[in-house]
């Protein structure tokens, strides 16, 4: 049996330490991993666990990211509690086998350390791993903050070990930003996280021999669309179940969760869509535009996967013009996350004014001031009635200003 | 029931069938063989994972599968960590008591080709066999990526002709010697790493129950001749085997510990490599005069690379 870990009611936690923890109090069977910046601390602490008799499940220290997700699914498979934690390049290694876990219906958590992909090599916080992600059939949550990242992680196995999702899960947090930075955090006592989390069932268990199982089977033009069509449909129907778990959690914590988080959108003419600790940012500097008679607010999707298309529209469908930022390199396109803010207002009757703005990439500091400038440049645009600038621009790059797409709607 | 002690083909081949018949592995391939072998070898439960390869698109096409065991295949190069990951699984498991049975004893087994273990699986295997995952991988050697049409891999020999090592008016097929991976797999320290080949069928049974009782990582490469790429009629696979074990082209052998060498099949007669040679296509144009030398060269290379087993085996170091 585990040693007792002491905990106060109030700890002081980076968001690393904080998953952790998490991992610790869910009672992981198996952790398989391989460190990198930033992430490189939860393996440690976990380590730390291990080494002092905190936990009783093993710890399998591999050759690389690829291995640690290849690990993961075949421990999964065994019938388990997995988790795991990465980043960046490691994340972008372990891609293959992403889809591989979730194609297998394996409930994995990943804890995922945002930080951008080389080249140049870089080790700070942008979302370009999140997104490499993004088609790859998990779940994937967002955390602002530390307290977010361990709620989030704990979560994250209900929703993924639920027998009417089985999918793994990701709970993304921001690289140095969320995961080097002591917050306060209010962790549950370890009875109560391991009575919300409760014990695994699992299903198709490799290791129950009196029912053979076949993972990982060979499916040609016959049968791949219906499996991959089942996967989106499962994913789909995750829904209620992130819903009902986000109720349940704030049953035993008293924090309340949302697919999408809104922040004084009730009377919002402009609004800034963010990812990750944009959005706390983002909430100051509406704040401070409601100082200058703007009606600003933030929308930002705590659930990434699956896509919450209609709470989107929902929160923004009566705004004038909205800011979607994306904190990735876009590859000679609109930013992937405008893409999907815009598809959803396209789909309303007022069809709200959408601009994109690239930004903090390679961890490049985005102030109150950028997004004061951003909604400034939205009201321009609710004023005007016409979006006022390139469709695309750059949010504190240096150098000429750089912009993309023109509006043709005058 | 398998069999414990290995006495009688007919029994053998009856055992326990934990792999079906049903498959779509090519006539003549050896693969069968070798993976019925080490599934009747023993009655304990099996985790069987695979790498992407002949083996595996030929045994779980959706919505059937040739296995009555519990199977995993991921990708190409991670059987190995599946093992691990799910062995990590199992102690885990038996020490909470989650396990649907905490007392029958569990055995975990990899397959892969060559292309896999020689080459883009290496590293998963090197490090499963690194961290000492109790379980067994066994390579099945047929020295081409054949599940592909049959390209070079790490483990074809110089002088054979693949599509991407080919022999035409300017080359005699593949420049390079074979990779040696049971000296490298010994090198890691394994508890038990040998060389088998199924027309040695119960030297064969006897090396997979070692490996499965060992504790720790034990490494297994089995010559498995591949008509396909090869070239050679399909009734004749353990007839090639035999040339291969009896030129000595693969030496039979193992090596405990990573360094006490037995060697397990002495041939009474050895036969030129040139006889082995010359049953298979994928040779035939080393037969031209001005390829003679490649012939020499194989001709030596394996008559002092048995002539170094000999003396390893002798020194007991």
């Amino acid at each position: 049996m585990a040693e007792k870990f002491d905990l106060q009611e109030r700890e002081v936690w980076d968001g690393n330490y904080a998953a952790s923890q998490a991992m610790r109090q869910a009672k992981v069977d198996v952790m398989a991993a391989y460190p990198i910046t930033p992430s490189t601390p939860i393996v440690e602490n976990y380590g730390a666990y291990v080494a002092n008799g905190y936990v009783d499940g093993e710890f399998v220290m591999v050759e690389s990211e690829h291995a640690a997700m290849s690990a993961c699914v075949g421990a999964s498979a065994a019938g388990g509690r997995v988790a795991t934690a990465t980043s960046s390049q490691g994340f972008a290694l372990m891609v293959e086998v992403l889809y591989q876990a979730s194609g297998m219906r394996l409930p994995i958590v990943l804890n995922v350390v945002n930080r951008a992909l080389a080249s140049p090599l870089n080790v700070r916080g942008d979302h370009a791993d999140m997104y490499l992600g993004r088609d790859a059939g998990w779940i994937q949550m967002d955390a602002f903050n530390s307290q977010e990242a361990y709620d989030l992680a704990l979560c994250a196995f209900k929703i993924g070990e639920n027998h009417s999702v089985r999918l793994p899960v990701m709970v993304h947090q921001d690289g140095f930003i969320t995961s080097h930075t002591a917050q306060n955090v209010y962790p549950l006592t370890d009875e109560a996280a391991y009575n919300f989390v409760g014990d695994i069932d699992p299903v198709d268990d490799m290791l129950d021999f009196s029912r053979p199982v076949t993972y990982g089977a060979q499916t040609e033009e016959d049968w791949h669309f219906e499996h991959k069509a089942k996967q989106h449909k499962a994913l789909m129907d995750s829904v209620p179940v992130i819903e009902d778990v986000f109720a349940e959690f704030e049953k035993v914590s008293g924090r309340k969760y949302k697919r999408v988080e809104s922040y004084m959108m009730e009377d919002a003419e402009v609004a800034i869509v963010a990812l990750g600790t944009t959005v706390e940012t983002s909430r100051v500097a509406a704040l401070r535009m409601r100082e200058q008679g703007i009606k600003a607010g933030v929308v930002a999707p705590r659930v990434f996967r699956p896509f919450p298309f209609e709470e989107i529209r929902n929160a923004l469908e009566n705004v004038k013009s909205v800011a979607v930022l994306d904190r990735s390199s876009p590859g000679g396109a609109m930013g992937a996350f405008y893409n999907e803010v815009a598809a959803a207002l396209y789909t309303t009757q007022n069809r709200p004014l959408v601009t994109n703005y690239i930004y903090g990439l390679g961890g490049r500091d985005f102030a109150v001031k950028d997004a004061m400038d951003i909604f400034a440049d939205q009201k321009a645009n609710a004023d005007a009635g016409h979006i006022t600038t390139d469709i695309q621009q750059f949010s504190g790059l240096r150098g000429p200003k750089l912009g993309f797409f023109k509006t043709k709607r005058g | 029931m398998a069999i414990t002690s290995v006495k009688n083909l007919k029994e053998f081949s009856t055992a326990n069938d934990r792999f079906e018949g049903a498959h779509t592995l090519c006539p003549g391939c050896a693969h069968s063989m070798i993976v019925r072998e080490l599934m009747n070898c023993t009655d304990d439960n099996l985790v069987v994972t695979t790498n992407t390869g002949c083996l595996e698109v030929s045994t779980a096409v959706y919505p059937f599968t040739s296995w009555d065991t519990s199977w995993m295949h991921i990708g190409f190069e991670n059987a190995a960590s599946a093992a691990g990951g799910a062995e990590a699984m199992y102690k885990a498991r038996k020490k909470k008591g989650t396990l649907k049975d905490n007392d029958a004893p569990v055995k975990f087994v990899a397959f892969g080709g060559d292309g896999s273990t020689f080459d883009i699986g290496f590293q998963w295997l090197s490090g499963a066999f690194e961290r000492g995952h109790d379980f067994t991988y066994i390579c099945l050697d047929n020295e081409n990526y054949a599940n592909t049409g049959g390209q070079r891999s790490s483990a074809t020999p110089i002088g054979a002709t693949t599509s991407t090592a080919q022999a035409g008016t300017h080359s005699y097929g593949k420049k390079e010697k074979k990779k040696d991976i049971v000296a490298i797999m010994a090198a890691h320290g394994a508890p038990y790493v040998a060389q088998l080949a199924p027309n040695k069928w119960k030297s064969m049974a006897k090396g997979f129950q070692k490996a499965l009782e060992t504790e720790g990582p034990c490494f297994i490469n089995t010559v498995s001749p591949c008509c396909t790429e090869w070239r050679f009629d399909p009734k004749d696979t353990i007839n090639i085997t035999d040339l291969a074990t009896d030129s000595l082209m693969f030496p039979i052998y193992e090596i405990i510990d990573g360094h006490e060498l037995n060697i397990l099949y002495r041939p009474k007669n050895v036969i030129p490599v040139e006889e082995y040679l010359a049953a298979q296509g994928r040779y035939k144009h080393l037969f031209k005069p001005e390829y003679r030398h490649v012939i020499d060269q194989i001709q030596k290379d394996v008559d002092e690379y048995w002539e170094m087993l000999q003396r390893r085996e002798e020194a007991r170091v």
